[in-house]
């Protein structure tokens, strides 16, 4: 076999005949990692050229393709404590890329057109008092338009763009009014100019493009870092794959020399693949040889082992049990299952789309409102004897004055600190509009398997053995490919291997220890004698000298799942458990968080009609899950979050993912979505109460473009001022979760009905 | 009022040098690591072995 992974998939060759190969790293703390790493590619023979990026985690190695295997440059971080994965650049962060820089080019142009004006327009401003002579204002007021035109022309190009895609849709977004304010105030600025009129609006308009480019920057750049992170977390989940070479592995013997490592992205149609025993299936595919049983808890939420026989479908991110199979990938999207999920997603995103942000929402009725109330203006002023000119400057300073430089900021701001907090909560944000639906809910339904419970089987009774013999049977798991004993080497965490270790398939290893012997396995095996069978675990046996002990080894929650479940009924939110799994292996989980609504064994469609049932109530649920069965229901559910270790569709499907062990960055995630939806509303109603002010001053007339800029500059610097505050003192993520850290786990409250609700479809 | 013809175009001049900096910044990458250029400084590869 291979000694290291083949990755000529992920290499790019120049021009210049170098091969070029970008790393995700993982385990770098600190600024000195730079240099340890670099110097430590330079080392290498053959490498050319190495840059580390301490901001993305990323590496960019050039060296030839002749003097070194690619597979050599991982193994050489590696032993220098560093885990990586070749990395793809995926379509989405470019273009993230692409549009960040071209929102820092507008900022930068927008931000030059507006100091030059500035100067411009104070020295009239200031003027007015000091008798300027008229012909020097309407040169400065040339000058300034000879710099706003092409700044306006250049800086505004992303609101016009999505002001232009929203009207041809059909619906009105916060960038229609935008567009409609500079446009108007630079029309009406130009024609003022030409006849020597005392006012122009031109620092208006740029200002209003600065101080909204200001705003998308600080939010692109928030979910650059964020997509650029999680782009990493998936690069390092990438898994390898055993691939037999084309036309080897036919006959029962199985010739090692045929069998590279390659990464399971570099897997196609058709390759086939060997998966030993404990092994994770990389793709989805057909047996074509050998017998097992798979753990299939990641796609349908079933704990049991399901037998599988050459011909069967077997899906990616199941287990191998104890068999080793010979799978030929197929393309994804072939079985019934995804089929199945697939149609599921599409009928309940449906309703998902209908989905109005609160900023769309505001527009559409701000709009007409604001645009009504100028004409009305207008032709008030008409009516009453003023010259139609001078009734139009009045009607475009009111637009001009209520364009929406506030009210365009206040969501935005609000959502680049809301995504600054979920990333240090652990939490990935996948759609702006998730954080706004996350703080709505008022149901909480988790999964089991892999949601409430960590995504792979642990020892349960730890406890009840004693230590030394615990660590015994730990040492002894490293050297079986049993899955079992890989569930026990993970949870043990023990140290070194035993040496001598013979293994007897099916049975269990043996080694020598002390003067006798150490074994582990089955309970013939170790000479023990079975107690009465648990329905929900799989047990094995450690045997030292005259001691024994039985291990139970099944899915066991997640650290804190007591506290954060308890927490958040706290808080006021129903709390559900809907699994794919027997009924009889969700009561106890769900007895021992205290939930007294819960389901089993149900199937992907029934999870939705769960949901579809809350929501026909008015309720408005999170689904929490991780399973391929459970995507669907994340589509369907009005907010959805996912573990990192989900299925690959899930993940697409939920509004935020987190990481780790813990269950507590979905309690994190509520309340942060909490403050940040309260800031939203605030934010809105302070933009909203400043039209409130400014507008009849307008209406009356008195909307000089001095007025304009300080209304515009202090309602925005008031606005985002309002949004730090979700950093402010008091706010911090770890406060707002003390509660759920220190909390009693799971007490159920005094005078609650007995758990009586519970029921099961199956 | 005649010192205006040089000190508004020496204003605008300012103005697009900065400009073209940021320009030439971004074209260069300098935004792609914001937090390795920091140390990078500290390094001693370009210093020629004795």
């Amino acid at each position: 076999m291979a000694a290291s992974p083949d990755y000529s998939h992920f290499v790019k060759t120049d021009a210049d005949g170098r091969s070029r190969l970008d790393l995700a790293i993982d385990g770098i703390t600190c600024a000195a990692c730079l240099d340890d790493i670099e110097t430590a590619m330079k080392r290498s023979p053959g490498v050319i050229l190495a840059r580390l990026n301490l901001t993305s985690h990323r590496l960019a190695v050039t060296f030839d393709a002749a003097s070194i295997d690619a597979g050599r440059l991982t193994g050489a971080l590696e032993s220098i404590g560093y885990r990586a994965y070749p990395y793809e650049q995926r379509q989405v962060e470019a273009d993230e890329a692409a549009r960040f820089s071209m929102l820092l080019k507008c900022l930068g142009v927008a931000f030059f057109a507006a100091m030059n004006i500035m100067l411009l327009s104070i020295s009239v401003w200031s003027g007015e008092a000091t008798s300027m002579p008229p012909e020097t204002r309407d040169f400065f007021h040339l000058l300034s338009a000879l710099i706003a035109l092409p700044a306006a022309a250049y800086a505004g190009q992303p609101f016009y763009v999505s002001a232009w895609t929203s009207l041809r849709q059909g619906r009105l977004n916060m960038d229609v009014p935008i567009t409609i304010g500079v446009f108007l105030a630079l029309g009406l600025s130009v024609y003022e100019t030409k006849h020597h009129a005392e006012h122009a609006y031109f620092d208006s308009a740029i200002m209003l493009l600065t101080f909204l480019l200001a705003g998308r920057v600080m939010d692109q750049a928030m979910r650059r870092k964020t997509r650029a992170a999680a782009g990493n977390l998936a690069a390092l989940k990438g898994e390898n794959a055993l691939r037999f070479a084309p036309g080897a592995g036919e006959g029962q013997e199985k010739d090692a020399d045929n069998l590279t490592l390659v990464p399971v992205a570099a897997l196609a149609e058709g390759d086939r693949v060997l998966v030993r025993a404990g092994e994770r299936i990389p793709a989805d595919g057909v047996i074509e040889q050998g017998a097992s049983a798979v753990d299939e808890s990641a796609i349908t939420g079933e704990t049991l082992g399901k037998p599988v026989t050459p011909g069967d479908n077997i899906y990616a991110g199941s287990i191998n049990g104890e068999g080793a199979l010979t799978v030929r990938v197929t393309a994804a999207g072939h079985s019934s299952l995804i089929d199945e999920a697939a149609r599921l997603i599409d009928a309940a995103g449906a309703a998902r789309s209908r989905y109005m942000r609160l900023a769309d929402r505001v527009s559409r009725l701000y709009a007409p409102v604001v645009h009504l109330t100028a004409l009305t203006t207008g032709l008030t002023w008409w009516a009453f004897g003023a010259s139609a000119h001078d009734a139009l400057v009045i009607a475009i300073s009111v637009l001009i004055i209520t364009c929406p430089c506030a009210l365009a900021l206040a969501v935005p701001t609000v959502q680049a600190m809301a995504s600054g907090a979920f990333f240090r909560a652990g939490l990935f944000v996948n759609d702006a509009a998730g954080l706004e639906k996350l703080g709505e809910v008022d149901h909480v339904i988790f999964d089991k398997t892999g949601t409430l419970t960590l995504p792979e089987p642990r020892v349960a009774n730890g406890d009840e053995i004693a230590p030394d013999l615990l660590e015994l049977a730990g040492r002894l798991a490293h050297s079986s490919s049993h899955p079992l004993a890989l569930a026990l080497a993970r949870s043990a965490r023990a140290a070194a291997p035993l040496a001598d270790v013979r293994e007897t398939p099916g049975q269990g290893v043996a080694a020598p220890y002390g003067d006798g012997e150490a074994r582990l396995g089955s309970a013939a095996f170790c000479g023990a004698t079975a107690p009465g069978g648990e329905a929900d675990a799989s047990a094995i046996f450690i045997r030292q000298g005259e001691r024994w002990a039985r291990l139970l080894i099944r899915q066991t929650l997640r650290p804190d799942a007591g506290k954060v479940v308890a927490h958040l009924r706290r808080k006021g939110l129903k709390i559900a458990i809907l699994s794919g799994d027997r009924p009889e292996a969700v009561a106890p989980i769900a007895r021992e968080l205290g939930v007294e609504t819960w389901r089993g064994g149900l199937k992907p469609a029934e999870k939705i009609a769960f949901i579809e049932d809350l929501a026909s109530k008015g309720a408005k649920a999170l689904m929490v899950g991780d399973g391929l069965n459970d995507a669907p229901a994340l589509a369907a559910a009005h907010a959805s979050i996912s573990p990192i270790d989900a299925v690959h569709l899930t993940q697409t499907q939920a509004d935020a993912v987190f990481l780790g062990e813990r269950l507590a960055p979905v309690a994190a995630a509520l309340a942060i979505a909490d403050q940040a939806r309260k800031l939203m509303r605030q934010n809105l109603a302070l933009a909203i109460g400043y039209n409130f002010i400014a507008v009849p001053v307008a209406m009356a007339g008195h909307a000089s473009p001095l007025f304009a800029a300080l209304a515009m500059s202090g309602s925005s610097i008031l606005v985002t001022l309002n949004a730090l505050r979700l950093r402010g003192p008091g706010k911090g993520v770890n406060l707002l979760l003390q509660e759920a850290r220190g909390g009693s786990p799971s007490a159920p409250r005094p005078g609650a009905p007995p758990a009586a609700t519970a029921a099961s479809s199956a | 009022m005649n010192v205006l013809i040089i000190l508004i175009p020496a204003a605008l001049a300012l103005g697009l040098v900065a400009l073209y900096g940021l320009f030439w910044s971004l074209r260069r990458g300098q935004y792609e690591d914001l937090e390795g250029s920091a140390y990078r400084i500290l390094q001693d590869d370009d210093i020629e072995k004795k």
